[in-house]
């Protein structure tokens, strides 16, 4: 086990102001363990008195190897590990690994399955804010919102339970469909969910976006321009808080999202208000599309019956022996893929996450590259940081919402 | 392939000579590493190419030649397009452009590159290591690196991985 | 309120010092912010209201290590976050305990590769592992529960001052 390395201010000359190298600045870590740094991140802060001068962003305290891993099992199993990566999306990283699966061995989804991964996904996104706006409000000193959202976040939960038999890490999706049909509790659930949850974001605005405090920490604070945002790479909320309106599901829609009617909230003023107001409004509308799809929901098979790529059900296996030889082959070796390469994304609660999958001809991938939006959106901190007070770096890293995973993966 | 993206593909052919490939309704383009920064501010200021989604490297390990492929996934916001661009890298001293001064995402992503694949980034403001730990050997996402597989413990080899393990003293 | 209502007035009361000792450590004992990945979330949802922690006197945790007793380890430790822990548990002081929270920090979990400790008791001494990935909040508090009976049953001989 290595030893921590000692930081001179040699290492980061081309990084900070000559100020620092005078002593004129001070070079402040705030180190990967940190309440309020979402996550193992550490920020190496150069300050004068308050004012934040420089900010220079060191990950990899999380780094698991995911990519690397992935290789090495085939593309069933390596399934398991896309959860783990942005902990609070996972339904839809399964969802972008198995849409890009299906694209690279041209695999079909039945209807159902189709409006069952909506519903899912867009529970996962209203779970995802919920956690950023409690642990947002833990940042600024609102510590009931933390438990209120937490409340509202253990419904969705329990859904999931119902569905999967796991809280978070569900894999729920899979290529092909889903696993396997929801019991006939589960609409009862959602729609319980949905008849109280306007009320709960009611409340939630009343506590929080006409208030004065909020609104002094918040607004004017961390600009992002249009321009540098398109530059570094950022998608999502804070990207459409920048006044940009791009956002997959309407653009690009996949899964069936063209039948759903819902708006993509855009504001133009680009500070950290614009961001909680629009992840605010991405609730209602959230709420909105799992109610159309929950009075749509048609009914039909949930997974593909394509056995070179989907396990066929037991009772099968006992009366025909194609369904056992396809068993044992799916089980044992696992389905093969073109040695082609594809690209296919998805717009999660943060940004665009893509896959990119180059298969080999075998049955394990040649390579699995998840193009994660927290890394791209992390990047543009030294930017909006400049010039403002420490205080205000910790608001402004609440509202990118970074999930350490996602960067490090 | 999408219609709007014809003329796009033909300017980069003629401009630059590059071979295309098209799979699922996707178009990849193969460009040499040191046509690569022109070809990107082109399609960045003539063709509306704003966002670089994706920079990333696919080894092809006992490939020598080329042993990695870089890719640039870009998109348009402005017309809705897609357009990947690889770019073949020898596996001895590889090295490529940086592209930091077209897409500034690309300062932390072409960091990324070097640390998992050793591939070098010629005028990077900032080389440094970004996710492994500054003193590793080798870079973990070539194909010749091992995995650092741990044999699992079970009854039977209980004792032997035991005794093998750095257990923390206090 | 408190001891006399229910107990009434006991007058003089005799007990051997380590009861005394153990069971006062129990009653307050302060977790260290240490939540790395996702079982932190879950770490987060056992401090929040439907499963309570500070019913146990838990509610407060500290992120600096010089004021903690507990130092739960709530996610997978990467090669480079290990001599940090490692820092910080030489920083906290004694008595200490640890627990492992799940599968990543008890064994290495579903990441058997060169970037993840296999198990974090490579890094520091560990009391409780809890199984799970991650585990319910349920057997978050469980795993509290048994470090509460480990330190019920510490006697002061093995615990002498060196």
């Amino acid at each position: 086990m290595s030893q921590i390395e000692e930081v001179t201010i040699d290492q980061y000359k081309h990084l900070v102001s000559e100020r620092a190298l005078t002593g004129e600045t001070m070079l402040l870590n705030m180190g990967p363990q940190h309440p309020s740094t979402h996550g193992v991140l550490r920020l190496l802060l150069e300050l004068d008195g308050e004012i934040v001068v420089n900010c220079i962003p060191d990950i990899g305290f999380l780094h698991t190897g995911i990519e690397k891993n992935m290789e090495a099992k085939t593309y069933q199993k390596a399934e398991v590990m896309t959860d783990r990566l942005d902990y609070m999306n996972t339904m839809g990283n399964n969802l972008a690994y198995c849409m890009a699966v299906e694209k690279l061995v041209d695999l079909d989804v039945p209807a159902r399955a189709q409006a069952l991964r909506v519903i899912l996904v867009e529970l996962q996104r209203i779970a995802s804010h919920l956690v950023w706006l409690g642990t947002s409000g833990l940042d600024l000193a609102a510590m009931s919102m933390f438990l209120y959202c937490f409340r509202e976040r253990e419904q969705i939960l329990d859904i999931f339970e119902l569905v999967s038999g796991q809280r978070m890490m569900t894999t729920y999706i899979r290529p092909g469909g889903v696993w396997r049909d929801v019991p006939v509790e589960f609409e009862a659930a959602v729609r319980d969910f949905i008849k109280i949850f306007p009320k709960r974001i009611d409340e939630y605005e009343t506590l929080l976006t006409k208030n004065p405090l909020f609104i002094d920490r918040m607004v004017d604070i961390g600009y992002l321009s249009k321009e540098t945002a398109l530059s570094y790479g950022v998608t999502g909320p804070m990207l459409r808080a920048s006044g940009v309106d791009w956002d997959l599901r309407k653009i690009r829609p996949y899964c069936g999202y063209e039948q759903y009617d819902f708006n993509v909230p855009v504001l133009t003023e680009g500070d950290t208000y614009a961001r909680y107001l629009v992840r605010i409004q991405e609730l209602r509308e959230s709420l909105k599309i799992v109610e159309q799809a929950l009075n749509k929901l048609p009914l039909g098979p949930v997974r593909s019956d394509n056995r070179k790529f989907v396990p066929p059900p037991r009772s099968e296996i006992g009366t025909s022996m194609e369904a056992l030889i396809h068993h044992f082959k799916l089980w044992t070796e696992g389905f093969s893929a073109p040695d082609a390469s594809i690209y296919s994304a998805i717009e999660s609660p943060r940004g665009e996450l893509g896959v990119l999958l180059v298969g080999d001809g075998g049955p394990k991938p040649r390579r699995v590259h998840m193009r994660t939006p927290s890394f791209d959106n992390l990047s543009v901190i030294s930017e909006m940081v400049k010039g403002y007070l420490v205080a205000d770096l910790v608001a402004i890293l609440a509202s990118t919402d970074i999930v350490l995973g996602d960067i490090d993966r | 392939m999408d219609k709007k993206l014809e003329p796009i593909v033909k300017a980069v052919q003629g401009k630059f000579s590059a071979k295309f490939e098209e799979f699922r309704n996707e178009v990849h383009m193969f460009v040499n590493p040191d046509q690569i920064v022109d070809a990107l501010t082109m399609l960045r200021d003539e063709h509306q190419f704003e966002l670089l989604s994706a920079l990333t490297a696919v080894d092809n390990y006992p490939q020598t030649s080329p042993r990695f492929y870089v890719i640039y996934q870009l998109t348009s916001l402005a017309q809705n397009l897609s357009l990947q661009l690889k770019v073949p890298v020898n596996g001895d001293k590889p090295k490529v452009p940086t592209v930091t001064r077209v897409y500034s995402v690309a300062n932390w992503r072409e960091r990324e590159l070097f640390d998992m694949f050793g591939i070098e980034v010629e005028g990077h403001p900032d080389p440094r290591r970004i996710l492994m730990p500054d003193d590793t050997e080798g870079h973990p996402l070539r194909r010749d690196f091992p995995l650092g597989y741990e044999e699992p413990q079970f009854t039977f080899n209980f004792d032997e991985i035991d005794l093998r393990k750095p257990y923390a003293k206090e | 309120m408190g001891i006399e209502q229910k107990l009434g007035n006991m007058g003089v009361v005799t007990t051997s010092l380590e009861t005394m000792v153990n069971w006062s450590r129990t009653n307050a004992m302060w977790p260290m912010l240490f939540g790395l990945a996702c079982c932190a979330i879950e770490m987060m949802s056992a401090q929040s209201s439907s499963y309570d922690m500070s019913r146990f006197g838990m509610e407060l945790m500290r992120a600096s290590p010089r004021q903690s007793d507990l130092m739960i380890v709530a996610g997978r430790v990467s090669k480079k976050m290990g001599p940090v822990l490692r820092r910080l548990y030489d920083q906290m002081p004694e008595p200490k305990w640890v627990i492992a929270m799940g599968d990543c920090a008890s064994c290495g979990g579903v990441f058997n590769n060169y970037a993840i400790y296999q198990g974090v008791d490579e890094v520091v001494p560990v009391d409780v592992f809890v199984a799970g990935c991650p585990p319910r909040p349920e057997a978050l508090i469980h795993g509290v529960l048994t470090i509460h009976e480990k330190v019920k049953g510490e006697k002061f001989s093995d615990l002498a001052v060196k």
